[in-house]
């Protein structure tokens, strides 16, 4: 018997094993982490092709390719796959991939359960998916999914597609029990929490935000669940529920939402602007306090996505009040960046790139944020393209240009080889101009008026809407290009070195190239 | 491993604190709104007692009556505007009539606009505190009884009293068959 025993664990120890089996069965954090992005990247192509189908559809003024009802159904998966599907497994496959790596522990805590919450993911976007071939088609009330659009009013599908919200949540929620139990144990010997890297504080930071408020997620699925199937009146005005307490519920989950797919990218960008300044990041601790504080305040701001649903005065300035707080921490973040580049020895690597248009212009959508964070501002911007631009903005050269600069970043140590960096480059220069041309004539037609979620639009923004959608095929054409460069690389390139990145600091540029599968098996010493 | 264990625990307990603080919400919603008398809603019926010098003032009092969608009775309060009195009763009756050939039972739920004024609009009677049954073709007056507080701000010189009225029949029949 221990024979056999033993001849596993030398199994175990000498690699992955092969085939399909491998991935299905695997509980090794780097495998897991693959797993996950090339699903996001997937997903990445799903929604994007979806966005095209969006910005045909508004090409010219007038019916153009699809019916409004498929119109619905593409606006509403489309956000919820970028939401869902792309931009959080790809944070959960770099932490996955890094955080054991950045300190110093040969896997995640939980590593079977790491298994799980992958590969329930797949199954919940089945279940979304499969809703298009059904009967009355897929979810069509926008990704919020405002009662009683999702109620009394949804297509009968609605119910996979609460089942689909219901997996999806507890994918998150696994995923992020273990990174926080692996970081809050796991760490290697002397590395104290004001020693970790940025990239391991913004995740601990955003598990928490996972944990407080996937479950709240799941319970307003749950009401909707109830309010369809089972008689009750959560948000039904007719049995003495509240359509309003849906908002409620939604954006007390949704506003901490949006920083949970934005803080990691604050980590990644502050890993690479202080590689690629050759200086250490500016204010460490000051980095660590503000991405606790937007954590904290995104609690108590989430009505302001509500401005207009009759509030009274005294909510709307409080509202209002605590979102501007926000800018305070953000803009300790932005200077921290700006004054780790300042007079450092900066080269314009792909990641460095990225990094860079990444503070530009993130820092474009918080501005917009502010702008629409005033309240009677906000009755005259809601609800039209200007929202549409702020958030795409944020999303966009935001959380995505974040994770392609980690992608870029990472990549030499995961396949062994460097990227192709003329192809980087030109990934990055197309990706950087079509971004803005999509999104920034968004803001235009957004102040005159244009109003979102509608397949149609008056006339004179006939002009502005045809510049958006040629920007938004440049960009989603651009994209090819980036899985080509990940796939080159992956097949050859220059061989990297452990360090890869001139000057890298971490524990993850001490193991080699490719990263070998297990490594930390004993802890490194941090000092 | 047991330090991991328990942090495991924590934050498995901390999930289910927080899926159990989404439905708490429900009724936090409720008793915040109608503590603050947020979103116009109004307390049940109450008794108030007044010290007799107090400064009555005029006030205008707007009657608005809608119906849900589907809902077929007719509904109607006797007067549309009263140049009312803070401080003094009135009564003012709505009629309800089923003109379907079905017996429906229905419940009006109120609202007072604005929102500040809401915690003022004392009822002391009123048919929204019950559900009504209507045979076919029967008409219903009912009346509302309320006072204005005195204490109402200056800066809120007219209030509006809408009701909104829902079919209800369905969760009715519902509820006497699994009774």
């Amino acid at each position: 018997m221990s024979a056999v025993i033993d001849s596993h664990s030398d199994d175990h120890h000498h690699g992955p094993a092969k085939g399909i089996t491998r991935w299905l069965y695997t509980t090794n954090h780097k495998d897991i982490g693959t797993l996950y992005l090339w699903f996001s990247f997937l997903m990445l192509f799903l929604g994007g092709a979806m966005a095209m189908v969006i910005r045909a559809e508004l090409f010219e003024p007038g019916s153009q390719i699809v019916s409004p009802e498929f119109y619905n159904q593409m606006l509403t998966n489309h956000g919820l796959i970028m939401v869902f599907g792309a931009v959080m497994p790809a944070f959960v496959g770099l932490a996955n991939w890094i955080i054991p790596m950045q300190i110093g522990a040969p896997d995640m805590a939980l590593p079977r359960m790491n298994n799980l919450s992958f590969w329930i993911l797949p199954v919940a976007f089945g279940i979304l998916i499969s809703t298009f071939f059904m009967e009355g088609g897929g979810p069509n009330f926008g990704w919020t999914f405002y009662a009683p659009l999702s109620t009394t009013y949804a297509p009968p599908t609605v119910t996979f597609f609460i089942f689909a919200v219901h997996i999806m949540g507890a994918s998150s929620i696994m995923g992020s029990i273990n990174i926080i139990t692996t970081i809050l144990n796991m760490r290697a010997p002397g590395m104290t929490f004001m020693k970790m890297p940025l990239f391991t504080w913004t995740w601990l930071i955003t598990a928490y935000l996972l944990i407080a408020v996937m479950p709240v997620l799941a319970g307003a699925v749950t009401m909707m669940l109830m309010d369809i199937h089972f008689g009750t009146s959560f948000f039904n005005a007719a049995g003495g529920g509240d359509p309003v307490l849906f908002q409620h519920v939604f954006w007390f989950f949704g506003h901490p939402e949006v920083y949970i797919m934005i803080l990691p990218a604050f980590g990644i960008v502050s890993h690479i602007i202080e590689t690629f300044s050759r200086k250490p990041i500016f204010g460490y601790t000051s980095m660590v306090y503000a991405i606790a504080s937007i954590a904290i305040l995104s609690f108590i701001v989430w009505a302001h996505h509500m401005f207009t649903v009759g509030m009274p005065i005294a909510g709307e300035l409080f509202f209002m009040y605590t979102t501007m707080l926000i800018a305070i921490p953000t803009g300790v973040k932005v200077f921290n960046w700006l004054s780790t580049m300042f007079k450092g020895s900066i080269s314009f690597e792909t990641p460095m790139l990225f990094s860079i248009a990444f503070v530009a212009l993130f820092t474009i959508g918080g501005l917009s944020g502010l702008m629409l964070a005033i309240a009677p501002a906000d009755f005259q911007y809601h609800d039209t393209y200007f929202v549409v631009a702020h958030f795409h903005y944020v999303l966009v050269p935001g959380a995505i240009f974040g994770i392609i600069a980690g992608v870029y970043y990472w990549l030499p140590k995961w396949t062994g080889n460097m990227y192709d960096e003329v192809l980087g480059k030109t990934h990055f220069w197309m990706s950087f101009i079509s971004v803005n041309i999509t999104f920034f004539p968004m803001h235009f037609v957004g102040l005159a008026g244009m109003p979102r979620r509608i397949p149609d639009y008056a006339l004179q923004f006939a002009d502005f809407n045809m510049v958006i959608s040629i920007g938004a095929f440049i960009f989603g054409l651009t994209q090819l290009l980036f899985l080509f460069i990940i796939l080159k690389s992956i097949f050859a390139g220059k061989q990297a070195t452990s360090e890869v990145w001139e000057g890298a600091k971490g524990l993850e540029w001490t193991v080699a190239s490719p990263a070998p599968y297990h490594t930390f098996e004993t802890p490194p010493e941090v000092k | 491993m047991k330090a991991a264990t328990k942090t495991n625990l924590k934050l498995v307990s901390l999930v289910l604190g927080m899926f159990c603080f989404g439905f708490a919400l429900v009724p936090i919603y409720d008793v915040f709104c109608e503590i603050t008398g947020l979103n116009g809603k109004v307390s049940g019926p109450t008794i108030i007692e007044y010290d007799d010098n107090f400064n009555p003032r005029e006030i205008k009092i707007l009657f608005v009556t809608k119906n849900n969608e589907n809902m077929a009775w007719n509904f109607s309060s006797e007067k549309r505007i009263l140049d009312a009195e803070t401080g003094i009763a009135y009564t003012v009756d709505y009629t309800f009539e089923n003109p379907t050939d079905y017996p429906m039972v229905a419940q009006a739920i109120p609202s007072v606009s604005p929102g500040k004024g809401a915690q003022y609009f004392h009822k002391t009677e009123c048919f929204c505190f019950e559900e009504q049954l209507l045979q076919p073709g029967e008409k219903l007056t009912m009346p509302v009884r309320f006072i204005i507080d005195p204490d109402l701000p200056d800066d809120v010189p007219v209030l509006t009293l809408g009701y909104t009225l829902f079919d209800i029949s369905e969760s009715h029949i519902k509820l006497q068959a699994s009774n």
